[in-house]
């Protein structure tokens, strides 16, 4: 398999995980930021392997919580979780289908903020707790619903322009050519 | 916490992965100041006659409000030497950008484009012209993270400026869209606090100067059965359209 597809799917999500810390103008009132990593992570689970999805979930993990007050590592398990069970179970989900791909990034955008949320509310950090905060998540579970759809057109596309093309087979085979008459 | 390292480990390893957005933090901070000169070049000539005229103005009610200023700091000085009081501590201001915001939903920090290397240090305060907006968290060679107050992190000492009430700045986290408010508590009740009341910082603490303004106390209630008031505060400072700020910096006295 060609590597453009999965260098710009990292190539993505470093430059989403940038786009979180910018736009204060356009999500600011909401105080929520602009994260499709969500939506990111299911494409990679649904079109290609586990080391894809361990890639993602690392780039996107490691640079938000560096960038954020997160203690480091703490939205890795969540976001590779998902991957994970999505990889697992992707032969029962009808990925192809435009609202099974708008379900799965809504579930997976509400899923990762809320287990990340979960275990930073393990840690004595004091993660404030509230339904400001809940309902934040939720937008953001709308968010990656409307983008994961538009992901698997953008990737898809990109793949069909950067994969081998198969040899295309012509019809008439020169081996099989029945010759008539004397030669 | 989950890769369960050390602090020190931890700390590299955020400064490594941190230092690979940094071009994109330089590519971004470029593109704005490009935005910037751009928006200055289609000024026209009488605009920027008026806008001249209009600092210059400005400068010359600032100078001379500065000599009043200096002429009180003298006295100050002079008085508390008398009285035998400690000298009070002097505070120069820094500028830095902001060049980018929390990427979680539940934290209130920015990062600055003022690392160790211009000077940075943990607990510095930082403000606008506007009013107070946070502390120094963490300090990188190149950036700083600031926590912003109504963060959990980010507790503020103030005093009512019209009655003198003395409470404590917490965040409220149930507010959907209230990035902008944040909850005081009195440290007793006080029934004197009205809506419209400044409320700017004690100086109790050792972080913050006093006199910092912190917001508007937009309403009262009593709390623990009227043992406590407890105020909501909308924020001067603008966290949303934050773009430079100033980092006051303690001098020796």
């Amino acid at each position: 398999m060609n590597r453009v597809p999965i260098t710009l799917l990292l190539l993505t999500t470093w430059l989403a995980v940038f786009g979180q810390t910018q736009f204060p103008t356009l999500f600011g009132d909401l105080g929520m930021p602009l994260d499709i990593r969500p939506a990111l992570i299911v494409y990679a689970a649904l079109t290609h392997g586990l080391p894809t999805v361990l890639g993602i979930a690392l780039v996107s993990s490691l640079g938000t919580d560096a960038l954020s007050a997160n203690p480091i590592g703490v939205s890795l398990v969540p976001s590779f979780v998902l991957g994970l069970v999505l990889n697992l179970r992707r032969h029962l989900l009808l990925r192809e289908q435009g609202y099974a791909q708008m379900w799965l990034g809504l579930s997976g955008g509400i899923a990762v903020p809320l287990m990340t949320w979960g275990l930073l509310l393990m840690d004595d950090r004091h993660a404030p707790i509230g339904f400001g905060v809940l309902f934040r998540i939720l937008l953001i579970g709308f968010l990656n619903a409307a983008a994961c759809p538009a992901l698997f057109v953008v990737f898809d596309g990109l793949r069909d322009v950067f994969d081998y093309k198969p040899i295309p087979e012509m019809g008439f085979r020169k081996d099989r050519e029945i010759k008539r008459g004397r030669t | 916490m989950l890769l369960n390292l050390p602090p020190v480990a931890a700390g590299r390893l955020r400064v490594a992965v941190s230092s690979l957005f940094l071009p994109l933090f330089g590519l971004a901070g470029s593109s704005q100041s490009i935005i910037d000169r751009a928006a200055y070049a289609s000024l026209t000539r009488n605009t920027l006659i008026g806008e001249i005229e209009r600092l210059r103005q400005t400068n010359q009610q600032l100078q001379l409000a500065d000599m009043q200023g200096r002429a009180a700091l003298d006295e100050n000085v002079r008085l508390r030497s008398l009285l035998g009081w400690q000298p009070q501590a002097r505070w120069t201001l820094k500028a830095a950008r902001v060049v980018g915001r929390d990427p979680t939903t539940w934290w209130r920090t920015i990062t600055l484009d003022f690392g160790e290397r211009h000077g940075a240090r943990v607990g510095q305060p930082v403000l606008t012209s506007d009013g107070l907006v946070g502390r120094i968290r963490e300090v990188y060679p190149m950036t700083s993270q600031v926590v912003l107050v109504g963060d959990n992190e980010c507790g503020v000492s103030t005093v009512i400026r019209e009655t003198r009430d003395q409470g404590l700045i917490q965040a409220t986290a149930a507010d959907p869209i209230g990035e902008g408010v944040v909850l005081l508590r009195t440290l007793q009740h006080s029934p004197g606090i009205l809506a419209g009341h400044s409320v700017v910082t004690s100086g109790l603490g050792g972080v913050f100067p006093p006199g910092i303004p912190v917001g508007q106390v937009l309403d009262t209630r009593p709390a623990e059965g009227g043992l406590y008031t407890e105020a909501r505060v909308r924020l001067a400072a603008r966290f949303n359209r934050l773009e430079e700020v100033w980092i006051l910096t303690r001098q020796q006295p």
